[in-house]
């Protein structure tokens, strides 16, 4: 939900800022069900509670819970200005969010096996400091056993990717 | 004692050879899980849902339960030779599992985490085997206020029992609620909260949740810490093995005392991370030695074990009698349920007995079956601990991503997955519990159902929740647990309460 990818450049952010946008985010979500839920009917229809009745309620607890938790971090006692994360935590967290969301990425195009192939090797080299050579033997036996657990013994098809790279083999 | 002849029953329908090599391969797999940092009960039995698709429910879920005890045996073992619990509910083993390795005793702390969880693990299984048939009777009269209470109550106990900010809690619980909601109203048949995006149609899949929230989250979070494995090695030989059994009775009082607390945690949604806390406090204050509790003490690996164990399993009571999980794993389990066609609650002893009691009878062989495998296999589970973080970090994406694509063959899912994943590392940060999230995203649409249906039949107003005695108590108590946090104050200041111990240590979850 909430990105903290800013804090790179400030420095170190302190918990109760993280606290606060969480807390706000908690809000504007309760505030969208909230509006969801009214124009779906949140009242009394003729046949029963309409749609969004349950929603409704639902909508209001959030927007509670946001406001006391958004109150509870800047105002009161309980206010933690304790770093969130400092900046070799956030550079090690990162080091394996984005490689994380460019490997989906390359699911989409080119398939499962194939993507995940080149991100557990890549993986290996740049954070482990593998040899190339160990680290393509790694990731290679590894989707070669997935390949065989899930298309050939479990029979559950995996993404292929727009473009089907695999499809050369009949897969 | 027909208990005894179904129990009979259930045992003939497990007792076939492919039945037995799933339940050894759901024991190793769980232990794997277990023990690999980022995959925990919930999110390993998350991801394998989809290969138990094809299989008969009765093989499907012996496979998936016997991956949950595997997963609780495997917690123990990170958490003793390594001090990184593994799973949550295993970090009051480390207090005196870790060092009684340091002290060159890792073999006899094993042997007794894995000697106490099988105990309470058994304790639960008798008290499920009596008490679940009684408690699917009684259910069986229960209308949708009934039921609707008796949700209420379960979310209600969260904030009363649960540790941390109220509103997080509240929060957590309502954004569950909210994700349900997502997609296809099943009265009305209307489309909600979709805002337009066709692929929300389908709505949040609590699967795909779990992978992320523990998952990925976990993953986060331990890359953060910038783990460095340094163990203790472990061996057990037959001869360790029998000198810690003959210790054990000695402490039979603690057992006891562990696998009740346990059992109560359980059966209400505690959850196995405060019974194995409460149950570690306890013994510390009842023991004799207990200075010497957190110095290597056999006692402080007894008690929280034999909790864990006990509460991971009678967790498994609420969502077999009543339909209503008392954990995230058994969240998942029930989602399970659904797939393959059951409806969970009370009639499932009625209509499904081969299932129900096959399920049962699994659980006594299962613990038996892993307690054998774990002792035998600790060294090889230790190894692969050894395996650099670098090479199991990536794998374990990929599972997550394999796991998350499979529910439902959608791209998008792998996407919200990786967006959960940001979530649950956030919420785990923030002390935002995960568990009442899970249990709202599963649970939603059915306590939505029984909240309808009783406004259906009191035409919108309240007081049908207080219509019987039954129903009211019930409700009543709810709303006790939902304020509990003002009502404690309160008290507090009439009578200043004595301050507790290990809240600092205690994870939220």
């Amino acid at each position: 939900m909430a990105h903290n990818e800013d804090s790179a450049d400030e420095g170190v952010v302190s918990t109760h800022k993280v606290e606060a946008i969480v807390a706000i985010l908690v809000l504007l979500f309760g505030l969208g069900v909230l509006y969801g839920s009214r124009t779906l009917g949140s009242g009394w229809t003729s046949d029963g509670p309409g749609p969004g009745y349950f929603p409704f309620y639902i909508g209001l607890i959030l927007c509670i819970s946001g406001a006391g938790t958004l109150l509870r971090a800047l105002y009161f006692g309980d206010r933690n200005t304790e770093p969130f994360v400092d900046r070799a935590q956030l550079k090690r967290v990162l080091s394996v969010l984005l490689p994380a969301v460019v490997y989906v990425f390359m699911v989409q195009m080119v398939g499962l096996y194939l993507a995940s192939t080149v991100y557990i090797a890549l993986f290996m080299v740049i954070l482990g400091h593998y040899s190339w050579f160990k680290s393509a033997g790694v990731a290679v036996v590894v989707n070669a056993l997935f390949f065989f657990m899930f298309e050939v013994w479990f029979k559950v098809p995996l993404y292929k990717g727009q473009f089907n790279p695999l499809s050369v083999f009949g897969y | 004692m027909d208990e005894f002849s179904a129990l009979f029953h259930g045992f003939s329908v497990i007792l076939t050879p492919m039945n037995l090599l799933l339940m050894l391969v759901g024991i190793l797999l769980g232990v794997l899980i277990g023990v690999l940092p980022g995959l925990g009960g919930a999110n390993g039995v998350a991801i394998l849902l989809p290969l138990t698709f094809t299989m008969s429910p009765t093989s499907a879920i012996i496979m998936l339960s016997c991956i949950y005890w595997g997963a609780l045996f495997g917690g123990a073992i990170t958490s003793i030779l390594f001090n990184i619990p593994g799973e949550p509910w295993s970090v009051a083993t480390t207090f005196d599992g870790y060092p009684m390795a340091q002290k060159g005793q890792a073999g006899a702390a094993l042997t007794t985490a894995f000697t106490s969880s099988f105990v309470g693990a058994f304790v639960a299984v008798v008290m499920i085997t009596f008490l679940a048939p009684l408690v699917a009777k009684f259910a069986l009269k229960f209308g949708p206020p009934e039921f609707f209470a008796v949700y209420l109550l379960t979310f209600c106990s969260f904030v009363g029992m649960g540790k941390g900010s109220p509103f997080k809690i509240l929060a957590s619980m309502a954004i569950g609620f909210a994700l349900a909601a997502v997609g296809m109203d099943t009265v009305t048949g209307q489309l909600r909260l979709t805002f337009g995006i066709p692929d929300l149609m389908r709505g949040f899949d609590f699967l795909i949740a779990v992978i992320g929230l523990f998952g990925i989250g976990e993953i986060l979070l331990s890359m953060e810490e910038g783990l460095a494995f340094s163990g203790k090695s472990a061996k057990i030989d037959p001869r360790v093995v029998w000198q810690t059994w003959k210790q054990l009775p000695q402490y039979w009082v603690t057992s006891v005392r562990s696998a009740l607390v346990g059992i109560w945690m359980g059966i209400t949604p505690g959850g196995a991370t405060p019974a194995s806390f409460m149950s570690y406090g306890l013994a510390k204050k009842m023991s004799k030695s207990g200075d010497n509790f957190g110095k290597g003490q056999i006692e402080g690996v007894i008690a929280p074990e034999t909790a864990a164990h006990a509460a991971g399993t009678s967790a498994l009571l609420p969502m077999l009698a009543l339909g209503i999980p008392g954990s995230p794993t058994a969240a998942v389990l029930l989602g399970g349920l659904l797939i393959w066609g059951l409806q969970p609650g009370p009639l499932l002893f009625v209509e499904q007995k081969d299932f129900v009691w096959g399920l049962i009878a699994s659980m006594y062989l299962g613990n038996l079956v892993g307690l054998l495998v774990v002792l035998t296999t600790v060294p090889l589970f230790a190894s692969i601990l050894r395996i650099p973080f670098s090479i199991i970090a990536p794998v374990i994406v990929v599972i997550c991503a394999i796991g998350a694509y499979t529910v439902h063959s959608a791209m998008l899912d792998v996407w919200l997955m990786l967006l959960f994943g940001l979530i649950g590392y956030l919420f785990k940060k923030l002390d935002y519990p995960l568990a009442p999230l899970v249990l709202a995203l599963v649970l939603g649409d059915k306590a939505e159902d029984s909240l309808r249906q009783a406004m259906l039949v009191s035409q919108g107003s309240m007081t049908i929740m207080w219509s019987n005695p039954l129903v009211g108590s019930i409700t009543t108590l709810a709303l006790v647990m939902l304020f509990w946090p003002l009502l404690s104050r309160l008290l507090a200041k009439i009578r200043p309460p004595k301050a507790k111990a290990f809240q600092a240590e205690q994870p939220v979850d």
